[in-house]
């Protein structure tokens, strides 16, 4: 068997796009992620790390208030007892700084931490619920960067957009009031220069942005198309001696890349220019309007130095805000691409109630509604699929009105080419997916009114690409049936046609499988995912192309293991290859 | 982490002119910052002392008497004048220095032989497969759940094969990749991955030259102002690095272990992620919720511990500026009761003394953004730094080629990828085969010079191979590889592939190639003939015709060696047929050296040279 001549069985929902079928219940929106529920678990620890903050940047702004009004007295020579209140508030203010920045810090990564742990136990909640048919519109690596980037992300927005936004609003607020109450005008100045800072300097800087990414963009995807094209045809190019026509081609693109993005050099510079003008805009409006409050009496002269100088203080507080502004337009796209997988509707509709009846279900065997467990082994159900139309979520139809039945301890083959929805019939039979027109039973009964944690546990499936994880076979074994003796495992190893090999291996079934069960090969990863269905109560077994990719030999000793294996219990072999001797086979076109 | 790495330097001069530039306004920046303050501390002691209102005030410029608001407004508007020149010098000096570094980076990684080591080649297809749909080509997950576990899965040579996405290479790994990194490492390289350099030269590099820069020229300006306040900060300022980099090193190693943990812990979220749809089914799904908060609790925990001690370090550096400014702020208080200093010079050491220790503060804070760009430009550094293959200088010589004890080992990998001891006679057409992953692939890659034997050698007329001018020599070969890569740019130029500096190569010599391999067919149907711009990669064309395209450019290079690699191995049958055919024309005269599988090719073949079996473990 060659790996490329034999097409694998298409994905279920391969190539859909997300559709305008309106779901029959409405998204999950509540428990999107927004910024106010991500705070409202840490919001304690966030306040503290919120007011650590305030104390810090306050002490910095009050270190340089107090030594402008500390010199302004000194220069009129009072008694140095006089001057004790504030040389002592200089110092603390000096001291307390550091230590409580050092809090602030501290104190927010904590919160960050526990936000990312709770974000991350929602995230796994609500897959838990999607996957994997409600998964079926994202892709792959789209996936893999929510879990691993947009998470993390959530540490960013706390650490370096929600703390520096809020300590700068408290004190420049705080900074206005006192500067305001002083000389009114300076203070409307102040109030002035901050908002531009805060608020008008982030605009600026994303609609320069975007102007620039509007040119940049088509050049840097053209760059980067060409790397790849020289990169992965470097063979050809070097055979064909057309190295240097491509280095040259790629040169031009990046020199005009390089010209654009110098081009727009100008405009990435305005922010700067406008805090800095802003800053001497408060400094200048305090200086005039302290010097005439002081000629007109209003303001005693030894307080001008502080009306000047505070905000320089302040500024230094606020001049971070245009990054934090920047990040968090990058940290909302994360949180959007979270979000997503809120708006995705449900691929089954559970009654939530049912569930702890479920897992109580599963605690006690003997209390489970299922088929109930005979004395001399397991009571199979008849299992059957009426008219069934269905697709994966949102997306296009993938079976129409397909019939199939599972008599008990039955052997039954389903066939068909790639895309014809074999895969999708295995995921009705384990309730991954509901049926939209036609029904599944059980025994005459109706799928939809069973818990679908207990319709697992009847019905069993092996996919083509079951699961491993990265810890012993013994634990990989377990999840098929926690507390199972070690003699229960070698019982379904043996079974499976492993027990042999497990054997022969020094740490035997302490031994690691790698990472997704790489340190085994392909058969030895599929025999060892039917020994974990095979320690599980399932009666009805359904083999998903459990061959693929196997050579001819190591896939017909599987198949002959398999039969023999599953036993009394039926038996669904989902395949595109012809040698199905003993089956009874159903096709889908 | 050095904080100005002297390869930047060197290998992007772009660097020299923007640090130059940088010093320049630098220096520019801390004249207004004491021209500023000279003129507050000037304004604030008229108006406050001696009560003159501020309109009146006026200060001496270059001999003139010009109004101190004037003078301020001036100076402002050049502080933001030399803010926003800074930020355009970094803005434009990056992109040059990325510009630099990309082209060299290209340029070096396409003078390495391209690297037929397989490890490479599934690299290169584990980032292809990042964009895929999850549900399309590859060994999918039935489960449908996308995550970082199928991609992994291309990163070992697995027993059954199942990695090879979509029937793209050869088990002899084709000859593709770069160098010491895998091709998709180095597209990340050369386009996000450079732009971290973007924070470097905007916002860490400035302040580095400030940090050396203002506190200097500061100092000199307060010096015989207030003697007091210059030590005070001419003592304490050193004092901030040392006891940074004292902090630094011994959060080092705690980091690093940090670090490991972090990703372990991370492996194990996206572990049972990926197995969600089998704990699914086990119903062990919503269990695992605790799992993870568990886990992540503790992640969180260990983390802290490592930032307790990292943070230290900007304790250190906030405590002995801020405590610093406040013993300078008390002690001028003092001397100015005392009527040893004067308002205005108080005022001065005041405006100026924090800002001395400013920019060090900003160093500190923008550690870690350069961290991560001077992080890709050592990986640039690491390519460039490849020493490139000693070529040969010889002009070809045309007879037999003779493998004599050839044998080729990849590094990393056990075993042998060829052991190949064989004469191809002038004019024959030799069939090499065998089982995948025998080395019929390594053999050609031989002859091409993409791989050197570890022992044995290739001679060619009784010259060895090596001893040859490399282009030359390829010259003399034309090459159809199994998967050929097509270009994203038209199809003439996809069979031309100009050398960039021999002249065009005439249309009808195009075309006549593209008959000879029946393709001008096809390509006349396309919606702009011979000018259509193909997708990446050959995308719209099927295998047969991508193939034929191949064979065209063998034709066009009408070389005396032909060397085909499976040529066939992609097609149906009845595509195969029609290739055939246009094979056997190419091959008519020819030397041939064809690693072949099927039939059709073996039967064409004068002889068969079969390759042993199984040297390299699958």
């Amino acid at each position: 068997m060659t790996v490329s001549a034999v097409p694998s069985d298409r994905h279920p929902g391969a190539g859909m796009v997300i559709s305008t079928v309106a779901p029959d219940r409405r998204p999950d929106s509540g428990a999107a992620i927004s910024v106010g529920s991500l705070i409202r678990p840490a919001a304690g620890r966030l306040s503290l790390a919120v007011l650590a903050g305030v104390g810090a940047a306050g002490a910095a702004v009050a270190l340089t208030a107090c030594s402008a009004w500390l010199i302004s007295r000194a220069a009129l020579h009072p008694p140095v007892l006089h001057l004790m209140v504030a040389i002592v508030a200089v110092r603390a203010c000096g001291l307390s700084r550091g230590v409580l920045r050092y809090l602030e810090r501290l104190v927010g990564h904590d919160a960050a931490f526990r936000i990312l742990t709770d974000v991350r136990v929602r995230l796994w909640t609500r897959l838990e619920r999607l996957a994997p048919a409600g998964l079926a519109d994202f892709r792959r690596a789209d996936l893999a960067r929510r879990l691993a980037a947009d998470v993390d992300a959530v540490l960013d927005l706390i650490t370096r957009v929600v703390l520096p936004y809020a300590v700068a609003g408290v004190i420049g607020l705080a900074s206005v009031l006192v500067v305001g109450v002083l000389v009114p005008v300076a203070g409307l100045a102040l109030a002035v220069a901050l908002l531009v800072v805060g608020a008008g300097v982030p605009v600026l800087q994303r609609a320069a942005a975007r102007r620039a990414d509007g040119r940049l963009a088509p050049l840097r995807a053209e760059l980067a198309t060409g790397v790849v094209d020289l990169l992965h045809g470097l063979p050809d190019l070097a055979a064909y001696g057309a190295t240097r026509d491509r280095l040259d081609r790629l040169a031009a693109v990046d020199a005009r890349l390089t010209d654009t993005s110098r081009r727009s050099a100008a405009t990435a510079g305005l922010g700067a220019a406008v805090t800095a003008l802003s800053t001497g805009a408060a400094v200048l409006a305090g200086l005039v309007a302290g010097a005439v409050a002081v000629r007109s009496g209003s303001l005693p002269g030894e307080l001008l130095a502080l009306i000047v100088l505070t905000p320089l203080a302040v500024f230094e507080i606020a001049a971070p805000l245009p990054t934090a502004a920047q990040r968090w337009a990058t940290a909302r796209v994360s949180l959007r691409r979270l979000t997503e997988l809120w708006q995705t509707p449900d691929p089954i509709h559970d009654d939530p109630s049912s569930t702890p009846t479920a897992a109580a279900a599963r605690k006690n065997d003997d209390a489970s509604p299922g088929p109930a467990r005979g004395n001399s082994g397991l009571a199979v159900p008849e299992m059957r699929v009426d008219g069934v139309t269905a697709g994966w979520v949102g997306g296009r139809t993938a079976i129409n009105g397909v019939d199939l039945v599972l008599p008990s301890g039955g052997r039954v083959a389903l066939v068909g080419p790639s895309g014809s929805g074999k895969s999708t019939v295995a995921a009705l039979l384990v309730r991954f997916l509901d049926p939209r027109e036609g029904r599944v039973t059980m025994d005459g009964r109706d799928l939809r009114e069973i818990p679908a944690d207990e319709v697992r546990r009847v019905v069993g499936y092996l996919p083509e690409d079951s699961s491993l994880f990265d810890t012993t076979i013994g634990d990989n074994l377990r999840i098929g049936r926690p507390g199972a003796s070690d003699t229960d495992l070698r019982e379904a190893l043996r079974q499976a046609r492993l027990l042999d090999w497990v054997e022969t291996l020094p740490d035997g079934l302490d031994t690691l499988v790698g990472e997704h069960g790489m340190a085994l090969s392909g058969g030895q990863r599929r025999r060892l995912a039917l020994a974990r269905l095979l320690l599980g109560d399932a009666r009805v077994l359904i083999f998903d192309e459990p061959t693929e990719h196997l050579d001819d030999e190591t896939a017909a000793a599987l198949t002959r293991d398999l039969m023999a294996a599953a036993g009394e219990r039926t038996v669904l072999l989902i395949t595109h290859r012809t040698d199905l001797t003993g089956l009874a086979v159903t096709r889908l076109r | 982490m050095k904080p100005l790495d002297p390869r930047l330097l060197r290998y992007a001069r772009a660097t020299r002119t923007y640090l130059a530039a940088t010093v320049v306004l630098g220096g520019i920046h801390a004249v207004l910052l004491i021209a500023q303050a000279v003129l507050l501390a000037d304004a604030i002691t008229a108006v406050f002392l001696d009560g003159a209102g501020i309109g009146d005030l006026t200060t001496g410029i270059l001999g003139f008497t010009t109004p101190v608001l004037v003078a301020l407004v001036a100076v402002i508007a050049a502080k933001a004048a030399v803010a926003w020149l800074q930020e355009v010098a970094s803005a434009r000096s990056a992109a040059a220095v990325k510009s630099q570094l990309r082209n060299r980076l290209l340029a070096h990684v396409a003078a390495l032989a391209p690297h037929p080591d397989p490890i490479n080649t599934e690299k290169r297809d584990k980032e292809e497969g990042i964009d895929r749909p999850l549900t399309e080509g590859k060994a999918g997950n039935t489960a449908g759940l996308p995550t970082e576990a199928k991609e992994k899965d291309g990163e070992r040579p697995s027993a059954d094969g199942k990695t090879r996405g979509a029937g793209q290479l050869s088990a002899d790994g084709e000859a593709r990749g770069a160098g010491r990194l895998a091709a998709g490492e180095v597209v990340a390289l050369a386009g996000d991955g450079l732009d971290a350099l973007d924070d470097y030269f905007a916002k860490y590099l400035p302040q580095l030259v400030l940090a050396v820069l203002v506190p200097g020229i500061l100092l000199s300006r307060l010096l015989p102002a207030d003697l007091v306040a210059v030590g005070t900060i001419a003592v304490t300022l050193p004092l901030i690095p040392l006891f940074m980099a004292l902090v630094g090193m011994h959060t080092e190693a705690q980091n690093r272990r940090q670090f490991r943990l972090l990703s372990r812990l991370s492996h194990h979220f996206l572990d049972v992620v990926a197995g969600l749809p089998t704990l699914k089914l086990f119903g062990r799904a919503r269990a695992q919720a605790g799992i993870i908060r568990r886990i992540s609790d503790e992640q969180r925990r260990h983390t802290m511990r490592t930032l307790r001690t990292a943070f230290l370090s900007s304790l250190v550096l906030e405590l002995l500026a801020t405590l610093s400014v406040a013993l300078v702020a008390v002690g001028i208080g003092l001397r100015l009761v005392s009527g040893n200093l004067d308002l205005a010079t108080a005022l001065l050491v005041l405006i100026l003394a924090p800002e001395a220790y400013r920019p060090l503060r900003e160093v500190g804070a923008h550690f870690h953004a350069s961290a991560e760009g001077l992080a890709a430009a050592e990986e640039v550094f690491a390519v460039l730094e490849t020493p490139l293959p000693v070529l040969g200088k010889r002009a070809p010589v045309s007879g037999d080629i003779v493998f004599d004890g050839v044998e080729v080992r990849f590094p990393g990998r056990s075993g042998t990828a060829l052991r190949l001891d064989a004469t191809i006679r002038t004019g024959e057409i030799v069939a090499l085969t065998g089982p995948s992953g025998c080395g019929k692939s390594t053999a050609l890659n031989v002859l091409l010079g993409f791989v050197s034997p570890t022992a044995g050698r290739v001679t060619v007329g009784g010259v060895p191979q090596q001893e040859f001018d490399l282009e030359a020599w390829r010259r003399r070969i034309a090459w159809v590889p199994q998967r050929p890569h097509l270009f994203a740019s038209s199809v003439y130029d996809n069979i031309a592939l100009p050398d960039g500096l021999a002249a065009p190569v005439p249309f009808p010599e195009v075309v006549a190639a593209a008959q000879a391999a029946g393709a001008d067919g096809f390509v006349r149907e396309l919606p702009e003939s011979y000018s259509t711009v193909l997708g990446d990669d050959g995308t719209g064309l099927s295998a047969g015709q991508r193939q034929r395209i191949a064979l065209a450019r063998a034709f066009l290079r009408d070389a005396p060696i032909v060397l085909l690699d499976e040529p066939t191995a992609n097609l149906d049958a009845g595509t195969a047929a029609e290739v055939m055919a246009a094979i056997r024309r190419l091959a008519a005269g020819r030397t041939v050296l064809i690693a072949a599988h099927r039939p059709e090719l073996i039967a064409l073949a004068d002889r068969v040279v079969p390759l042993t079996e199984n040297l390299v473990p699958a």
